[in-house]
């Protein structure tokens, strides 16, 4: 077989595996703009923030040491003790779960019924006030996050195919994890939708606010549960980036990656975000080996967005995303 | 009593009053590069703290740094050097490439000198066309024939036929060794493969992946912040042979290769200071500063790479105000004045020593027509198991016969569309 041939079926294998990466984080879009109508720019920030109190629950990092120190002349960093990353991941989730408790109670529930592009602006003004509060509770310093995911290249693959075709293909064992996971959790996710009380509530809700009202669903509690789901989503994508580059202030950028991947697949479809996130993937890392030497490289972060929008010309709403007809 | 306190007091009134000497810092502690700028921000403020604690300042007058908060973002980066330069400041240490270019012409109109230590323009080296830019002690065009003669030395000479790869943040800061790569690619006869990363280079698949496929022997990087921990990551997941991966002094602190753990063991990366924190001066700055607890931040990154790199600007612009006081026969300086200073730097073995930092840096000297210094660097090499960088080679000399003609040229092309008379 061709040279270039194997290697192009490298890169889409692997840009199948970054397109899982994208999807993780596009997710978090997706459920809560289902549940409320909210595009939450926040979300980039929740996986960093996430992340971050992962780390500093695992490392038993003292939480706003450097704001209890400068108050008191205390000298506290840290508990003395590490906890297992199972432990930290619940914990985690009870920081999340907490956070969307605050969310909802002193932001949402005050602009119910406020215009949509309200809603958007009240989620920069939590991204902000989130990154802040990380940065004071955890320190902005970059943290190896070790939760025992396997990484580096996975050796079967690379024997089998090098037997195979001569060429042993690259596949990161990390991005392997992240597909199981990534295929648990959308599976999870649709069968709490499709067969527990909560998640027939949380369709209800989603298909009509008044309505769901008016058989008693309370869409405080709705919201709460949608934003916890969200941000154990956010905790996923965090943990998988995270042990990618370390956690650090920039995790929060993933959001950027995530947005040709919900123009692409809808804002209001999980399906849609799982497949638009393969696209991308595969999209711009072959545009990327084929065109790319021709033009000077780098052309992933707009080819992403170029991909979208085509897609967007022949589907407005994207490919899996609701099409909504108002009437006048 | 009452006599001697109007004595007192009227001495006092009619003794000069002391102003301080300003030294805004363009600091990052916030955004995607804080774990980057903040041990350098620590760093700079600290060195100015031990100088007000130890020696009351500077030839007797307090030196004041004055934190302005980029965020590594270009547009901040000129507000705050709109507002502070009012405030008397003697030198403005941008820590951005795109910050400074923008700040070449604003300082060089309103007569306030920049010291883009290892970054910004490399041509800025020529002195007489950028009369307030200053760049020692070395460049990125430096640095690029810094890798390409370690490589050089390591291939007995020969370096013929090979493959060299340059990673590299698609920006003007990752793009400036492009230029000196080619024309040493053709005085040795390797081939440069280029792999630009897009900004902020948390996905690098493809490029590594080119690695991987197309082999090259040697791969250089120029990155910042998370691009840096990503490409060590990759290479060391494709099993790169990182003694063979060298990246510029950007991209060679400790925040860069402690994500990798163990695989970022053997990694190479560029210096123009030492590193570490075994020196006299260390002492000094723990017991007048960290241990009194006027440090800048929590005092935890004293000895890193960039904290290091901080203190060291700190240094070098001390000094230069210390020359440019002697020059002037003042202490009061102004800027104009500490231009002069900067100009006329003399850093010596000898001097460094004295001020309890004996080997720390490279020697050189500043002029009028070379504000770039002698261009000196070392190799540094990365020990996982010891989580530290261990020096490998001495600080050596850059190829100034490909890279002065290619100063001469930049410049003189700056100087033409800036309509700038080259002069000294």
């Amino acid at each position: 077989m061709p040279d270039q041939l194997l290697f192009a079926m490298e890169v889409t294998l692997n840009g199948l595996m970054a397109g899982v990466l994208y999807a993780l984080v596009a997710l978090g879009f997706v459920l809560i703009f289902k549940a409320s109508g909210i595009f939450n720019y926040a979300q980039g920030v929740m996986a960093l923030f996430a992340a971050l109190t992962l780390v500093g629950i695992m490392e038993g990092q003292v939480p706003f040491a450097h704001l209890i120190n400068a108050i008191f002349g205390t000298e506290i960093h840290h508990f003395g003790w590490h906890v297992p990353a199972l432990l930290a991941i619940i914990l985690t989730m009870v920081v999340m779960v907490a956070l969307a408790w605050a969310v909802q109670r002193f932001i949402f529930r005050h602009l119910v019924n406020q215009e949509p592009i309200l809603l958007f602006m009240a989620t920069i003004g939590l991204a902000f006030v989130l990154e802040g509060v990380g940065d004071i509770m955890w320190g902005a310093d970059i943290k190896k996050l070790d939760v025992g995911l396997p990484q580096g290249i996975n050796e079967w693959i690379d024997i089998t195919t090098f037997e195979a075709f001569g060429y042993g293909f690259f596949i990161d064992n990390l991005d392997i994890s992240a597909t199981i996971v990534a295929m648990i959790l959308v599976a999870a996710l649709i069968a709490f939708s499709q067969y527990t009380k909560q998640g027939r509530a949380l369709r209800a809700v989603a298909d009509d606010h008044q309505a769901a009202l008016s058989v008693g669903i309370s869409l405080n509690f709705i919201w709460i549960l949608v934003w916890s789901i969200a941000g154990f989503v956010a905790l996923v994508a965090g943990i998988m980036w995270g042990a990618k580059s370390g956690v650090q202030f920039s995790l929060s950028l993933i959001a950027l990656k995530a947005l040709p991947v919900l123009m692409l697949g809808g804002f209001t479809s999980i399906p849609g975000a799982i497949v638009g996130g393969l696209i991308i993937g595969v999209g711009e890392k072959l545009f990327e080996f084929l065109i790319g030497p021709m033009v000077g490289g780098a052309t992933e972060n707009w080819f992403a967005y170029v991909l979208a929008l085509l897609f967007l010309v022949f589907r407005p709403q994207g490919l899996f995303g609701e099409k909504i007809i108002e009437r006048v | 009593m009452k006599l001697l306190s109007m004595t007192v007091a009227a001495v006092m009134a009619a003794s000069p009053v002391m102003a301080d000497l300003v030294f805004p810092s363009l600091s990052y502690r916030t955004g995607p590069y804080a774990a980057n700028g903040i041990p350098f921000a620590d760093g700079y403020e600290d060195y100015f703290t031990l100088l007000n604690e130890r020696d009351g300042g500077i030839g007797g007058v307090p030196a004041r740094v004055l934190e302005c908060e980029t965020g590594y973002n270009t547009e901040k980066g000129v507000e705050c050097y709109e507002a502070t330069k009012g405030e008397g400041a003697l030198v403005y240490q941008p820590l951005s490439t795109g910050i400074t270019y923008q700040l070449i012409p604003k300082a060089t109109a309103d007569g306030i000198p920049v010291h883009s230590m290892g970054y910004g323009r490399t041509s800025a080296k020529n002195g007489a066309v950028f009369s307030n830019i200053f760049n020692y002690p070395a460049n990125y065009w430096d640095g690029a024939s810094h890798a390409v003669n370690h490589i050089l030395d390591v291939n007995g000479g020969d370096i013929s036929g090979k493959k060299i790869a340059l990673v590299y943040h698609n920006s003007a800061y990752g793009k400036e060794p492009i230029r000196t790569l080619e024309e040493l690619s053709k005085k040795h006869g390797y081939e440069l493969m280029l792999l630009p990363v897009d900004h902020p280079g948390q996905e690098q698949k493809s490029q590594w992946l080119q690695v991987r496929q197309q082999r090259p022997d040697y791969v250089l990087m120029w990155g910042w912040g998370v691009m840096n921990q990503v490409a060590i990551q990759e290479a060391a997941n494709i099993r790169y042979n990182m003694e063979n991966f060298i990246g510029i002094w950007w991209s060679g602190s400790e925040n860069d290769v402690l994500p990798a753990g163990d695989g970022a063991d053997g990694y190479k990366a560029l210096t123009f200071h030492n590193i570490g924190s075994e020196y006299p001066l260390y002492d000094d700055l723990q017991k007048y500063v960290i241990d009194a607890g006027k440090a800048a931040g929590a005092g935890d990154q004293v000895g890193t790479v960039l904290y290091n790199r901080g203190m060291y600007a700190a240094m070098l612009a001390a000094e230069a105000a210390k020359t440019a006081q002697k020059i002037s026969g003042t202490a009061e300086i102004t800027p104009a004045m500490m231009r002069a200073g900067m100009e006329a730097l003399e850093m010596t073995e000898a001097k460094m020593a004295a001020l309890g930092l004996p080997n720390f840096g490279p020697e050189f000297s500043v002029s009028c027509e070379n504000h770039g210094g002698n261009g000196l660097g070392a190799v540094k090499q990365w020990d996982a198991s010891a989580g530290a960088w261990n020096l490998i080679t001495g600080y050596e000399a850059s190829d100034q016969d490909v890279i002065g003609p290619l100063v001469e040229a930049d410049s003189a092309a700056f100087a033409a569309e800036s309509g700038i008379t080259p002069g000294c």
